[in-house]
Parts: structure tokens; C-alpha cells; sequence
């Protein structure tokens, strides 16, 4: 059984401009010990489908259709104070901005040790000697001293780092990281990327690490999900992806990434934009930017289907 | 070289919390009408009530036709004026904190409610606080009080019950920026509860701009009491409070100056006390500004 499988998933917004079709059927599975990446451009349906397995998707936003489960546990069928003690407990997350994801008003130590209390009923001082362990756990230099200062007082990657050890001191088995090193310079990205995937070795966990940048993915994922128009174009091994993408989508992405073979020349881009999620047809959403496309593209949208091994495909050429 | 050590010394340098004037004067001020409110009946050399028509209208005891058991001068009634200063501190300080906090209780908590959960609660709490505005807040009083009759309890009641739109509009804007910040969703994501979200998340950080609105409303309510029992509808006389002692005084100020002065000295002093200490606490309270 699959840590976490989503299945089918849909979450629309309503909105009076129409409504957003923001993930529109979404499929997939992480095993335990496994990071999937879930790549795409800026508003493709990343972030929502993050919040739509915490159930934490803002009005008015809804999941209109699909399963969730993990472990076997169906999380849309609970009600919000089962979901609540799921929340953290079994699944936790990081966000992008470690400037604002902290309270500001108390101090690094208190945070981690109140999320230790909340979930293990501890008392306070064994708390806090979690939270110190928890700091160093992370790579928090002098985590004693760390502990007791605020967040405005730390740099990004230390808060960034102070914001890991908040996740998962209640150990929980899944890990969803929006795009956790975005904000920070690429040294620090660095850091943080390794960190993460010791952190996930020792513990076991399931990741699911949202991101635009391949880079990132060719660095710690294991397997990869691309998604394209709130729906998931290719889905293969990390090493498929680079070596052998399929998708023209996927293709594309690859494309534009700098490379010492085409050292000199202008990086390449996909023309066009992606579609307007209020207004989409039949037919594949990637025909109107697509170079390979034919007119059956135009009129029955490709399933996701097993072209190799392990390496799913939304395209049939 | 030394430049170079100097500009980075201070900051690797530990913290040393440096005395503030404002603190020390706003909570010594405070300290001392706050003591000599509650030590009134040790240190008053004289009855509040006490009247010596004999001695009436004399001048503090520096002045030419000043007494020496008198030091601040007499009323209109003989009644000694630092006497009835000291005892009237008890009820404008006294009705002023209570009213604060019922106030601050009030409407911090409605207006928590109407900026975290919006929707319904909030149409219905804001349209509360737009009757309240719209309704002087003395005519309410005086229909009130003069509903229930003037005591003690009732003007306390009625200074929280009409002031509380100060802090729930306040804290309403604050929460509706707040809970949209990423440490709340955070929280969230962690499993909190609304309730812990709430009071952990969203009011410590509201809390800044709830202490300068209280440091306010404290000086605010002092002059409230004083209007209302210049109105006959506070505290009755003979219970000496600061505000009847001003608006009695105004009678006299052409030729008993000392009548209004004193305890308009004394509401000022007060309610700048109040203020600094507010403004120091404000600052201390935001770890953002602290150097």
C-alpha cells in the first residue's frame, strides 16, 4: 500500500470572473522513503494540489471530486477535527517564505518545543530539550543558544532550517515542501536540498517536493511529475526524465534549461502561454504551444497511459 | 581597520537593556498616584468629606491667605482639596482600569471573532459597531444610567459597554491581515486548533496595537467618568472623583484658581504616566524593534 495515493483529484474555484479548474484530475502514489517532484510552470496546479491533500485549500476553493488516502486512510471522508489531528501529526509542511512562515512574536525554541507538546503530550521542559535536539537535527549551529532567539534574528537559511525542524518534530511520514528553497541564494539551496534528503533517508518519509526548478528535481527526487494545465502530463524516474523525456511539454522544459552542447547559443522557450483554466475544451491542453501537434490532439484529450516502465505519458505520438 | 571593528563590534556585543526615561518616569508616576490612591485613608491628613465653612475657599499654603494643615487650599466648602485629590484617585483610576478592561475584553474578543472567521459573524459584529458609532456614545450612557440608576457598578459598566468598538474595530483590521500570513497557515498545517490559532497566533501579534488603543482609552475613560459625573450620572457626590472636582472648580477659577487646577494636574499627570509607559511597552513587546 502507497504512503499516499491521490487519485482523480479535483479542486475548482468559483469565482464570479467563472470558475478555475485549478487541479482537474489529478492521479498519483508515493511509496514509502520515496520523494516525488511535482514540477510545473507558475500557476499550473502545484500549490493548490499541495493544499488539496492537507484539506487546506481557502475558500473558494473546493475538491469537487477524487480520493486521498493515506496509508490506506481516506482523508477527504473525514471530518475537520479527525483531519486536524492528521494535520502535522502524520503529514506535515514547508512553505516557500521562511521570512513569514514563523511567528514573530516567539522565539525559534518555543515554536518547535509548543509543536512537540501539541503532539507527543510532553511536558514543557522535555519539550524544549526536543526542540534543541530537533535544531541541532537540522544543522542549527550552537542549537542551545539558536533556540531562544526570534525569528528576525536568524538569516533565511537558519530559518529556513528552523521551519524543517518545526515539520517534523512530531514525525510524520509525509513530507510536502512548496518549493522550500525558492527564496534562498543557490549556496544555501544547496545546503537545505541535502539536509532534506538526509533527513528523509534516516526518517523514511515520503516527500512531496513542489518546484519549478529541474535542477532541484535532478538533485533529490526520485521519481518526477511533470503537470501541465492542472493535470499531469508525464510522470517517470528521475533519470527517464532527463534521458528520455517523451512529453513534447517535458521536452520543452528541458529545452530551455541552459547546456554546455548548446553553449553560445539564446536558451530556447516554448512559445505561447498556458490556457486559460476558466476556458478549457476537449483535446490536449498543451495543442495550442505543442510543435508535434495533429488534429486528433485538438479533438480527445490523451489519458495518462504506461509507456515504458514506470514512465506514464499523457500523449499518444 | 578600527573603523571595520567598531561598525561590527556593537552588534556581536551582547544586548544590554538599556534604562528608558519613559519607562521610568511613566511606571514611577503611575507607582505614586497608584500608591497614593490605594494609601488615601493613611495619607490623607484630613476627611474628604469634611466641611469647615469657616475656612472656606483658602489659597494652598504658599500663597498669602494659605493654611499650612492645607496645603493644596480648601474648596468652596471648606473641604481640603489634597485630601479629596487622594481619595478621589481611587475612582477615576480605579473605574478607569476596570472600564478598560471590560472594554478591552469586549471588544478584543468580538473583534478577533469577526476578523479570523469573517462571513456571517463579521457582517453581524461590524454592524453592532456601526449602531454603536452612530449612537453618541453620552446619550447612551445617560439612557442607561438613567435607566438602571447612577452607581458605582452600573457607570462602570456602561464607560466598557460603549467604548469596546475602539478595540474590535482595531483589532478586526489587524487579524484580517494577520491570519492571511503564512505562520498562521503554517499553524494550521501543523493540526491547530482555531481557538489556539487564535490566542497564540494572530493576538500576540495583535497585541501592539491593543496596548496603545488601552493606553488611550485609560486616559480616555478617566475624562469619561469625569463627564459623566459632571452630568450627574457618575459616581454621586459627596464621593469625591477627579472629574466632579474639575467641572466644581470651573465656577471658581476667575478667584479659587487651585479648585480646578489641582485635579486637572492630576488627570494630566496620569494620563501621560499611562501613555509613556504605553509607548515603552509597545516598543519592548515587539521583538522587531528591539536592538
Amino acid at each position: 500500500m502507497a504512503l499516499l495515493s491521490v487519485e482523480g483529484l479535483r479542486t475548482q474555484f468559483d469565482t464570479s470572473a467563472g470558475t478555475v479548474r485549478a487541479v482537474d484530475g489529478v492521479s498519483f502514489a508515493i511509496e514509502r522513503g520515496e520523494v516525488l517532484g511535482l514540477v510545473g510552470e507558475s500557476g499550473c496546479g502545484k500549490s493548490v494540489t499541495s493544499l488539496s491533500i492537507m484539506r487546506l485549500v481557502p475558500p473558494p476553493g473546493r475538491i469537487t471530486a477524487g480520493r486521498v488516502r493515506l496509508e490506506g486512510e481516506d482523508l477527504l471522508d473525514k471530518d475537520g477535527e479527525a483531519m486536524r489531528r492528521v494535520r502535522g501529526a502524520r503529514m506535515a509542511m514547508v512553505f516557500q517564505e521562511p521570512m513569514t512562515s514563523l511567528n514573530p512574536v516567539f522565539t525559534i525554541g518555543d515554536q518547535i518545543a509548543a509543536a512537540v507538546q501539541a503532539h507527543a503530550g510532553v511536558g514543557r521542559r522535555a519539550a524544549w530539550e526536543r526542540a534543541v535536539e530537533m535544531l541541532d537535527h537540522v544543522q542549527v549551529p550552537a542549537p542551545r543558544e539558536r533556540a531562544r532567539e526570534y525569528p528576525h534574528q536568524l538569516s533565511g537559511g537558519l530559518r529556513q532550517r528552523a521551519m524543517i525542524a518545526l515539520a517534523l518534530a512530531p514525525g510524520p511520514q509525509l513530507l510536502i515542501a512548496d518549493e522550500p528553497t525558492t527564496a534562498l541564494d543557490v549556496t544555501i539551496q544547496a545546503q537545505i536540498l541535502d539536509l532534506l534528503r538526509r533527513l528523509q533517508a534516516e526518517r523514511g518519509m515520503g516527500v512531496l517536493l513542489i518546484t519549478h526548478d529541474l535542477g532541484v528535481v535532478a538533485e533529490v527526487c526520485h521519481r518526477v511529475a511533470i503537470i501541465y494545465a492542472g493535470r499531469i502530463v508525464e510522470m517517470a524516474p528521475v533519470a527517464s526524465i532527463f534521458s528520455a523525456p517523451m512529453h513534447p511539454y517535458t521536452r520543452g522544459l528541458l529545452r530551455s534549461l541552459p547546456h554546455p552542447s548548446r553553449f553560445g547559443q539564446p536558451l530556447s522557450s516554448i512559445d505561447g502561454a498556458p490556457p486559460d483554466l476558466r476556458r478549457i475544451g476537449g483535446g490536449c491542453r498543451f495543442a495550442p504551444r505543442c510543435p508535434y501537434v495533429r488534429d486528433s490532439c485538438r479533438a480527445d484529450e490523451p489519458a495518462l497511459i504506461e509507456r515504458e516502465p514506470g514512465h506514464l505519458v499523457a500523449c499518444p505520438w | 581597520m578600527s573603523v571595520v571593528a567598531e561598525a561590527v563590534l556593537p552588534l556581536s556585543a551582547p544586548r544590554r537593556r538599556r534604562v528608558s526615561f519613559r519607562a521610568v518616569f511613566g511606571l514611577s508616576a503611575l507607582l505614586l498616584i497608584g500608591g497614593s490612591a490605594v494609601f488615601a485613608p493613611q495619607l490623607a491628613p484630613w476627611d474628604p468629606g469634611k466641611q469647615m465653612l469657616l475656612k472656606r475657599l483658602r489659597a494652598p499654603m504658599w500663597q498669602e491667605r494659605g493654611l499650612r494643615e492645607h496645603p493644596l487650599g480648601t474648596d468652596h466648602l471648606g473641604r481640603d482639596i489634597l485630601s479629596r485629590i487622594l481619595y478621589g484617585g481611587r475612582i477615576s483610576l480605579g473605574v478607569g482600569l476596570t472600564a478598560v478592561t471590560l472594554s478591552a475584553l469586549i471588544g478584543v474578543s468580538l473583534g478577533l471573532v469577526a476578523g479570523f472567521f469573517g462571513g456571517r459573524a463579521d457582517a453581524l459584529i461590524m454592524r453592532i459597531v456601526d449602531v454603536f458609532l452612530a449612537i453618541p456614545y453620552i446619550l447612551l450612557a445617560m439612557g442607561v444610567v438613567f435607566a438602571l440608576g447612577p452607581s458605582l457598578l452600573n457607570v462602570i459598566l456602561v464607560m466598557g459597554a460603549t467604548r469596546w468598538v475602539q478595540f474590535a474595530r482595531i483589532v478586526r483590521a489587524d487579524v484580517l491581515s494577520l491570519r492571511e500570513r503564512e505562520f498562521v497557515a503554517g499553524a494550521r498545517a501543523r493540526g491547530n486548533r482555531s481557538l489556539r490559532l487564535l490566542l497564540r497566533h494572530v493576538l500576540p501579534n495583535a497585541l501592539t496595537p491593543i496596548i496603545v488603543v488601552a493606553t488611550l482609552e485609560l486616559a480616555f475613560m478617566i475624562i469619561y467618568e469625569s463627564a459623566l459625573s459632571f452630568l450627574g450620572l457618575g459616581v454621586q457626590p459627596p464621593t469625591p472623583t477627579w472629574g466632579w472636582m474639575l467641572a466644581d472648580g470651573r465656577n471658581y477659577v476667575a478667584t479659587a484658581w487651585w479648585l480646578a487646577t489641582f485635579p486637572g494636574l492630576a488627570i494630566m499627570l496620569t494620563v501621560l504616566a499611562v501613555n509613556l509607559l504605553g509607548d515603552w511597552l509597545r516598543d519592548t513587546l515587539d521583538p522587531r524593534l528591539k536592538v
